[in-house]
């Protein structure tokens, strides 16, 4: 599996020291030597060497588990207080074509408390089971008693694939369930396929601030296990005649096993921070100048129904809260429209939303990095356009 | 209290740049950084220990160069650091990096609370913090945005979600992971810069750990990086540069009807 360098054929030039995504490869005394940085991914051996001195270990054969006895795509259909979230629709659609491809079945993983109904939605955007755990201790949302749960489905009925929303519980409880059965976890993916030549799960997934893409499998273990992003893929059309099958599985949590307590949800924005499942974003930088410009956001939100969000600058002079940061250290977002205003376009703030479908992009700098990433841009001053901006699409609402 | 903080030496992905030519990273020049969530974990640790006493031990897996970041969290104020190197761990992915941890975090010895970075920007996944919890078999709470202890070790945390924050209670010990607006680093000082560079920095190995040779590093890693490549790059669209503003938003909404947007 390793990545191997033949020291007697290596003819020094260096070319496979840049092709190195991780940095690893380095020159010592004119032979290329491979550090601890290596994590076997491959990007020196497609033809980079001219001396063909790279090479890939042969692989060992491990005997991780009876990968046979494993069948099945699941998806998690995440909910609070009832509702499901919008991505494991989306990730249903995605479910059904993979289980297709592999001619095997979907069923969606529902945990909650009086939460049945949302099994006969699961089955008609395309499950054929769906796995129903219920219980008053899981009101809320809690890692403890959601993973216990979880793994006990996956240890009695022994899924190939779990595709799961990268959300903040998501991302939360996903990697207790590998950590627990022992699989491979790929975070955040932004695509997913069946490799036709191994039959596994392909998944793609940005990485270095989405820099690079990596296609990661899980060819040992099982299940094989994902977290895919809000918004990248369609909600599947729903077909209310559809059949499947609903599964209850008794609740095996004790009340000691739980050991978070839920309080309360502070609301502090509802949906105009929920950045991440949003279709429409207007976002606001430091060239809106002060916090109450702020305002002509909000109201061209307020008109497209959509999301505000907030460059770094922005939120670090305090004009907007964190909950609102697009960006590297703040949310990464995919929404159908991204208006940029007076947000000049640096690498952290690109690496949260460059996934958008349509960047719409105002700034009065011509030469702005955010341009080179728009869609349509208009040169000009956010305080004159934003309002008019506003009153034309009102227009074109009412119409 | 005794607390420990995990990091991880990154390349500043802000700063790597795309070779138009060979469309590969450029890296050569890219700083390395403590990883900007784990500073915000560092931070935490200090304040808690300064309010409780205790001890801030800070943990990170890496190549020996990564050294240099865990003097950079001494200088900060963290009172002990422990890197742990060997060929063994290198290509982990991240259930292999969290058993690796566990195994020094057991090594250490006592503590009651670790608290990590909601993620490292150069593989975005938050899922080592969860996993190091899950080896250990204790409590998590991720994306702290506000981290309270009261004396009889009660825990209160405000934790970032979609639409807000929802309030946890629990007790330690703890994993926590934080986000970035929960505190603002402070600058290492002349002071503790002279003293990390004092400090030895001790360096634990495969042999110094507990642990199955098997279940770490490359070996141990379920997962396989089968290919990388460059996304494809958004190319510039259409500029509009009017008289007025209004002739500009009156372009814009020709642009976007054409496009059938609206």
């Amino acid at each position: 599996m390793a990545v191997i360098i033949k020291k007697e054929d290596c003819v020094g030039c260096g070319a496979c020291v840049g092709v190195c995504p991780f940095g690893a490869i380095s020159m010592e005394n004119d032979v290329a030597v491979i550090g601890d940085g290596c994590t076997a991914c491959g990007a020196c051996l497609d033809d980079v060497c001219p001396a063909n001195a790279i090479y890939r270990e042969a692989e060992e054969k491990k005997v991780a588990m009876n990968k046979a006895e494993y069948h099945d795509v699941w998806v998690y259909l995440e909910q609070m207080d009832g509702q499901a979230r919008s991505v494991g629709y989306e990730l249903l659609g995605q479910g059904r074509r993979l289980a297709d491809e592999l001619k095997q079945k979907v069923a969606a993983v529902i945990i909650g408390d009086q939460v049945a109904e949302l099994a006969v939605s699961a089955i008609a955007s395309g499950a054929d089971k769906v796995y129903l755990v219920e219980g008053p201790e899981y009101r809320h949302f809690t890692t403890d008693a959601y993973s216990i749960a979880f793994v006990d489905l996956v240890n009695t009925y022994k899924p190939t694939a779990i595709l799961m929303g990268a959300t903040n519980d998501g991302r939360d409880l996903a990697p207790r369930i590998a950590g627990r059965v022992g699989t491979g976890l790929c975070a955040d993916c932004t695509d997913l396929g069946i490799d036709e030549k191994t039959g596994l799960v392909a998944w793609t997934r940005p990485a270095f601030g989405g820099n690079i893409m990596a296609t990661i499998f899980c060819p040992e273990h099982r299940p094989q296990m994902g977290t895919v992003r809000p918004k990248v893929f369609k909600r599947p059309e729903t077909d209310d005649a559809r059949q499947g099958e609903v599964i209850r599985v008794s609740s095996k949590v004790r009340q000691e096993q739980i050991r978070t307590k839920f309080v309360e949800m502070l609301r502090v924005c509802g949906a105009s921070c929920n950045l991440e499942e949003a279709e429409i974003i207007v976002s606001g930088g430091r060239g809106m100048g002060k916090p109450e410009n702020f305002q002509l956001i909000e109201d061209l939100a307020c008109t497209l129904n959509a999301s505000v969000g907030a460059s770094r600058a922005a939120v670090d002079a305090g004009w907007k809260p964190a909950l609102h940061q697009v960006g590297q250290t703040g949310k990464t977002v995919g929404p159908k429209i991204y208006f940029a205003c007076g947000i000049s376009g640096a690498i952290q703030h690109l690496a949260g939303m460059s996934s958008s479908d349509i960047i719409i992009a105002v700034n009065k700098d011509p030469d702005a990095p955010i341009f080179k990433m728009a869609d349509y841009g208009i040169v000009g001053d956010v305080m004159e356009v934003l309002p008019i901006l506003n009153e034309e699409f009102k227009k074109v609402l009412q119409d | 209290m005794d607390i420990i903080v995990c990091i991880k030496q990154v390349p500043d992905t802000t700063e790597v740049k795309i070779d138009p030519v060979t469309n590969t990273l450029i890296r050569q020049g890219v700083p390395s950084i403590v990883n900007p969530f784990d500073k915000n974990a560092l931070e935490a640790a200090l304040q808690l220990k300064e309010q409780h006493g205790g001890k801030v031990t800070v943990l990170s897996m890496g190549p020996p160069q990564a050294k240099d970041a865990l003097k950079e969290c001494l200088a900060m104020g963290a009172d002990e650091a422990v890197l742990m190197s060997d060929r063994a761990f290198g290509g982990a992915d991240t259930l292999a990096t969290s058993r690796t941890l566990a195994a020094g975090i057991r090594k250490l010895g006592h503590y009651d609370l670790l608290i990590c970075g909601k993620q490292a920007i150069d593989g975005d996944t938050a899922q080592v913090g969860p996993e190091i919890a899950e080896a250990l078999d204790i409590p998590q709470v991720t994306y702290a945005a506000k981290l309270e202890i009261s004396g009889d070790s009660k825990v209160r945390i405000e934790r970032e979600h979609e639409e807000g924050y929802e309030v946890v209670e629990t007790t330690l010990p703890l994993m926590v992971t934080v986000v970035k607006s929960i505190n603002e680093p402070r600058l290492p000082t002349v002071k503790g810069t002279m003293k990390a560079n004092r400090k030895e920095i001790p360096m634990l190995t495969a042999a110094d750990i507990d642990v199955d040779l098997d279940s770490i590093g490359l070996k141990g890693s379920p997962t396989q990086v089968h290919r990388i490549f460059t996304p494809k790059q958004r190319v510039q669209g259409q500029l509009i540069q009017a008289d007025s503003p209004r002739e500009a938003v009156a372009q814009l909404m020709n642009k976007l009807a054409e496009a059938k947007l609206i």
